[in-house]
């Protein structure tokens, strides 16, 4: 009996959003605390749920670390069934976080501004987690809809003409890419005659050349969607001006939807063309790899361009998919393991430095910084003043420190993660193969992930000394507790990872050897048995 | 018949691209609903064309040549409802840039000329 309720909490991050979400609509407007406690007793479930999974996969509960739940009791290529192995549970426990932090943020202004804020929040959770858990090609589909229908609303909140004006794009980029996802999903199905990912895994190794080729052409279209909403160039365009427009705790979880683009390619391509997949094998990781690179690169010269901060924390998310799109692109576990690692630090880091930058906004005088400028393009020395030793208040103190601490990771400079990060990916990169040289691909890619910390960098410090430093601060800025706390909990998580990097990277590890070895996860899927009919329910 | 319908999808995604790249948010919307015609009848001809035939029972020792494929239409019953609804969303989106900025271009503001 005990067994079955453990099976039943695989399909419960998706059902208590989702519940929780339709609950919040009957108490739009009025009540506000109701309805916040409400979404964030959902969250912190949905965390507490992860962490169980967590422990399930860590534990061997499951044979081959892999849960199976067999939606309705239909056996796996029929039905559609949820799975969770260590690279979901991953996932599903950066979601919560980040859901928790942006939450919190919104309980001090944003989530009283609109009506239906709470409820979005959680659908979005709801797409998410379905995203992350689902083991079938069309139920993804179904997944990114629900999650982008509920982004489409959260983008539009705090209704202004640049938010509707930036909508309107992110709409139509994105009802393309869901026509493109049904095109590749139904050429996946003429091809294989099955949606379930893992029995296309099986099935790939011995098509037929005719049907090899559709399946190639139907995956390479499902890529141009996943590209897309991960942001690589030339399908990029739409990122800045939609991360910029957005709500500070919306444009957080938006750097995570970034990411579900990146964890769609990272699964179905470890999986359907991984080295067992006969002559699919590796299918179209070229393309990726030099994708990837000059994502990079475009990434790093919007760095140079962008004087708004939100700009530079987009293309700064547009470099870290860049990154992440190249470096998985080798196939190979200990890349992987490392751009797991990089995936969990800058997703963080991004997503506290969009928090931040509503704050940071608060003591920036526009007509001073503006003034900051124009002196600095014509070299205006200031008169040097008497320094008088004016006490710095606590929370611009706190502003300046927790920028430190974003520009640090998104930089990849050392103490922090992202220095981690960058060293873990250089390492494999470099050790991947003794034999065999690294060759120019992938001496490129080690270039432009320097150059583009250099960047980084020269980006974030030329706008921290503008800000904190150049211009005399308007106003002492006003922080409540509640905002200030969820950026600081995200720069701890990220403090946390360098501190505990060794057990966090052999998790990690782990996650990416079992990627690569699909054969584990194609069995565990096809083999999962319905619950018997036990005969005591009516 | 395999013909007729690969034409016509053609034509409708080929009209579908060419007004997705105009100007106005009428024309754009125009071009998203040709476009999700397109893909549906694409899908609906990813089971085969086959006509006048009931799908697959449960029925035993069947020859699965005689019937047709029912997951697509399941699937285009799914996808037409999700697009519906998008594209729904998106008229309210282009009503209220037209109301908040006065024209009804997709950038917001008329093309300096």
């Amino acid at each position: 009996m005990m067994e079955q309720w453990i099976t039943h909490l695989i399909v419960l991050p998706i059902l208590l959003p989702m519940l929780c979400g339709a609950l919040l609509i009957l108490f739009s407007r009025r009540n506000f605390s109701l309805r916040f406690a409400i979404s964030a007793l959902s969250t912190a479930a949905q965390f507490v749920i992860a962490l169980c999974l967590l422990q399930l996969v860590e534990k061997n509960y499951w044979t081959g670390d892999i849960g199976v739940y067999l939606a309705a009791n239909w056996v796996a290529p029929f039905g559609i069934a949820l799975v969770v192995d260590r690279l979901a549970v991953l996932m599903l426990l950066l979601t919560s976080v980040l859901g928790i932090g942006a939450l919190c943020y919104s309980a001090a202004r944003w989530g009283r501004v609109g009506v239906h804020y709470f409820s979005l929040f959680q659908f979005l959770l709801m797409g998410l987690n379905g995203a992350f858990l689902t083991g079938d090609l069309f139920n993804l589909f179904v997944f990114f809809e629900v999650m982008l229908a509920a982004s489409y609303g959260l983008l539009l909140h705090g209704y202004n003409s640049t938010r509707v004006r930036a909508g309107m794009q992110f709409i139509v980029v994105n009802l393309l890419c869901s026509s493109l996802f049904l095109i590749g999903v139904a050429l996946v199905y003429a091809a294989t005659g099955t949606l379930n990912m893992a029995d296309i895994a099986a099935r790939t190794p011995s098509l037929p050349a005719s049907d090899r080729q559709l399946l190639h052409v139907g995956a390479a279209i499902l890529a141009v969607a996943f590209l897309t909403k991960s942001a690589i160039w030339p399908l990029s365009f739409w990122l800045p001006t939609t991360y910029s427009a957005a709500s500070p705790p919306v444009a957080a979880m938006l750097v995570l939807v970034t990411k579900v683009g990146i964890y769609t390619v990272l699964r179905l391509w470890s999986l359907i063309f991984s080295g067992e997949a006969g002559e699919s094998a590796g299918f179209g990781t070229t393309v990726l790899l030099w994708g990837g690179v000059i994502t990079i690169a475009f990434g790093l010269i919007g760095m140079f361009a962008s004087q708004e901060p939100g700009r530079l924390a987009s293309y700064s998310a547009i470099i870290s998919s860049g990154t992440l799109l190249s470096v998985i692109s080798y196939g190979q576990a200990s890349l992987t393991g490392a751009a797991l690692f990089y995936l969990l630090s800058s997703t963080l880091a991004v997503a506290a430095f969009m928090l931040l930058i509503e704050l940071i906004e608060r003591i920036r005088n526009p007509a001073a910084a503006m003034l900051a400028l124009t002196m600095e393009a014509f070299a205006i020395e200031d008169e040097p003043k008497e320094s008088a030793g004016v006490a710095i208040p606590g929370a611009l103190a706190f502003l300046g420190l927790a920028f430190a601490g974003c520009a640090l990771l998104m930089a990849g400079l050392p103490p922090l993660s992202g220095f981690i990060a960058k060293f873990t990916i250089f390492h494999a990169l470099l050790t991947q193969n003794a034999q065999a040289a690294l060759g120019y691909p992938g001496w490129t890619l080690i270039i432009l992930i320097v150059v583009s910390g250099l960047a980084s960098v020269i980006a974030l410090m030329r706008f921290g000394v503008r800000t904190f430093w150049a211009t005399p601060i308007a106003k002492a800025p006003h922080l409540q507790a509640i905002e200030a706390a969820p950026i600081f909990a995200l720069l701890l998580i990220c403090v946390l990872f360098t501190v505990q990097a060794g057990p966090l990277k052999r998790y990690l590890d782990r996650t990416a050897a079992s990627l690569h070895e699909p054969q584990q996860y194609i069995h565990q899927v096809l083999s999962q048995p319905a619950v018997p009919d036990t005969g005591d329910t009516p | 018949m395999e013909a007729i319908l690969a034409i016509s999808i053609g034509v409708l995604f080929g009209s579908g691209v060419w007004l997705i790249l105009r100007p106005r948010t009428f024309q754009v919307i125009t071009g998203l609903l040709l476009l999700s015609y397109a893909v549906n009848l694409f899908i609906f001809l990813m089971g085969r064309a086959k006509l006048n035939q009931a799908p697959i029972t449960l029925t035993e020792n069947i020859d699965p040549s005689q019937f047709a494929d029912p997951l697509p239409q399941a699937l285009v019953l799914t996808a037409i409802v999700i697009g519906f609804a998008s594209t729904a969303l998106y008229l309210v989106v282009l009503l209220a840039s037209r109301g908040l900025t006065g024209t009804d271009h997709v950038d917001g503001r008329e093309s300096a000329q």
